[in-house]
């Protein structure tokens, strides 16, 4: 039986992601680009998995998996309220 | 592999380097060579020294050290040595490491201590706002180079290998699974280990030398470039000006703290034989 292709799918953590289009460019599948200065996969489906934009990305912004792969915790992990922005820390 | 963001102290990130960095990519490419070795975090030891680079240890979830500038190995000496079963690493920056901490990386390597360094090299001084450093190729700019660097080119492998190092590679942040793969192999090696990662500043290095933005950098890189392997079958005028990456140096010798502790062992077995043991002769030296 031939093994059914798989299918990818990209974890986003925007507010790791500085746009600085590296994953954009060197993607050999023009699956990703920049929206609005952050990352935004496209064209998912043309995703091959080589994780080239993943273990690229400077920012740690990016992740891609294999749909009914691993199961991933949470898109945006840590403990961290992703309601607040950054800049409210700074008083 | 498992969940990157384990490994960073996530509420430290956003890390505070500029867009496109090379040394976030070099960062994950260490934390993705120890999630292979599925190393455990309390026996691994993260030292760094000042730059750019070396604020590298602030986001990363282990026990870490963030030093005086050029320093780093000189403190990780000091662990290791009190530490022996402790996995020691260095994350520094080419200033960092070739410059003021030049001496530390030369007696660390003649020692063959069981360290791995990463050198995250981006030809400059990013902190400072890009002065030339020892690894600036000659030519090019800086702010304390506006006419170009008379300097002639450095070779940080060639030095680590003769020092006495016993694992030298190199590769890039256009690399990455490269890259991986020879942390992955630094970290087994028992000795002193050297990876040297060529990353880009396209803040400084970009902008000083109109290479472009990170994109445009990792290009350059990927041109400068040539794998061991493939340099092998190369006439010599394609290699003109190339650096090679790959595994450059790999021999097994004696690791430093090991033989310390050898050494230990064989002085406290001499001085037990004498009657009240060690401390007994001590007492009686007169
Ligand atoms: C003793 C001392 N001298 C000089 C400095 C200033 N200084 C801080 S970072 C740095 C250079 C760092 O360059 P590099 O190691 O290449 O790291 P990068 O910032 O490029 O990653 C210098 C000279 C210092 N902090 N301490
Ligand atoms: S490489 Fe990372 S930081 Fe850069 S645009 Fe892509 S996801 Fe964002
Ligand atoms: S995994 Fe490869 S093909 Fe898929 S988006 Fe990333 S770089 Fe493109
Ligand atoms: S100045 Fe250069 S080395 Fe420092 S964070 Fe910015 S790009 Fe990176």
């Amino acid at each position: 039986m031939a093994e059914k292709p798989k299918v990818f799918f990209h974890i986003i953590r925007e507010r790791y992601c500085k746009g600085c289009n590296i994953c954009v460019a060197f993607c050999p599948k023009q699956v990703l680009v920049l929206k609005d200065g952050k990352v935004f996969p496209e064209r998912p489906e043309a995703c091959i998995g080589c994780k080239m934009c993943e273990l690229r990305c400077p920012d740690f912004a990016i992740e891609v998996r294999a749909k009914g792969e691993e199961p991933v915790a949470a898109t945006e992990s840590g403990p961290i309220d992703f309601g607040v922005p950054p800049e409210a820390h700074h008083v | 592999m498992g969940d990157t963001l384990s490994y960073f102290r996530q509420d430290m990130l956003p890390h505070i380097w500029c867009p496109g960095c090379g040394h976030g990519t070099a960062t994950g490419a260490l934390v993705r060579a120890i999630d292979r070795l599925h190393l455990d975090k309390n026996k691994v030891c993260i030292v760094s020294g000042i730059g750019c680079s070396s604020r590298a240890v602030g986001y990363l979830d282990f026990d870490t050290l963030h030093t005086a500038h050029g320093r780093a190995l000189a403190f990780a000496t000091g662990i290791k040595l009190a530490r022996p079963e402790l996995k020691v690493i260095v994350m520094t920056g080419d200033g960092d490491c070739t410059a003021i901490g030049g001496n530390h990386f030369i007696h660390a390597a003649r020692r063959n201590i069981g360290i791995t360094t990463i050198v995250m090299n981006n030809n400059i001084y990013g902190m400072t706002s890009g002065q030339y450093s020892p690894m600036t190729p000659k030519g090019f700019f800086g702010t304390t180079a506006p006419y170009g660097n008379v300097e002639r080119n450095f070779d940080l492998c060639e030095l680590a290998k003769s020092a006495g190092a016993t694992y030298v590679a190199r590769a890039t942040s256009y690399h990455v699974p490269l890259l991986i793969d020879l942390i992955e192999k630094a970290l087994l090696n028992p000795g002193f280990s050297v990876v040297e990662a060529l990353v880009q500043c396209p803040t400084y290095m970009g902008r000083k030398n109109k290479i472009g933005g990170p994109v445009e950098m990792l290009n350059w890189i990927k041109e400068g470039t040539v794998n061991v392997k493939a340099a092998a079958a190369l006439p010599p005028e394609k290699l003109k000006d190339k650096i090679l990456i790959g595994e450059l140096y790999n021999k097994q010798e004696g690791e430093y703290t090991a033989d310390y502790d050898a050494l230990i062992a064989r002085v406290q077995r001499k001085y037990d034989k004498f009657q009240g043991g060690l401390y007994g002769c001590a007492s009686n030296s007169d």
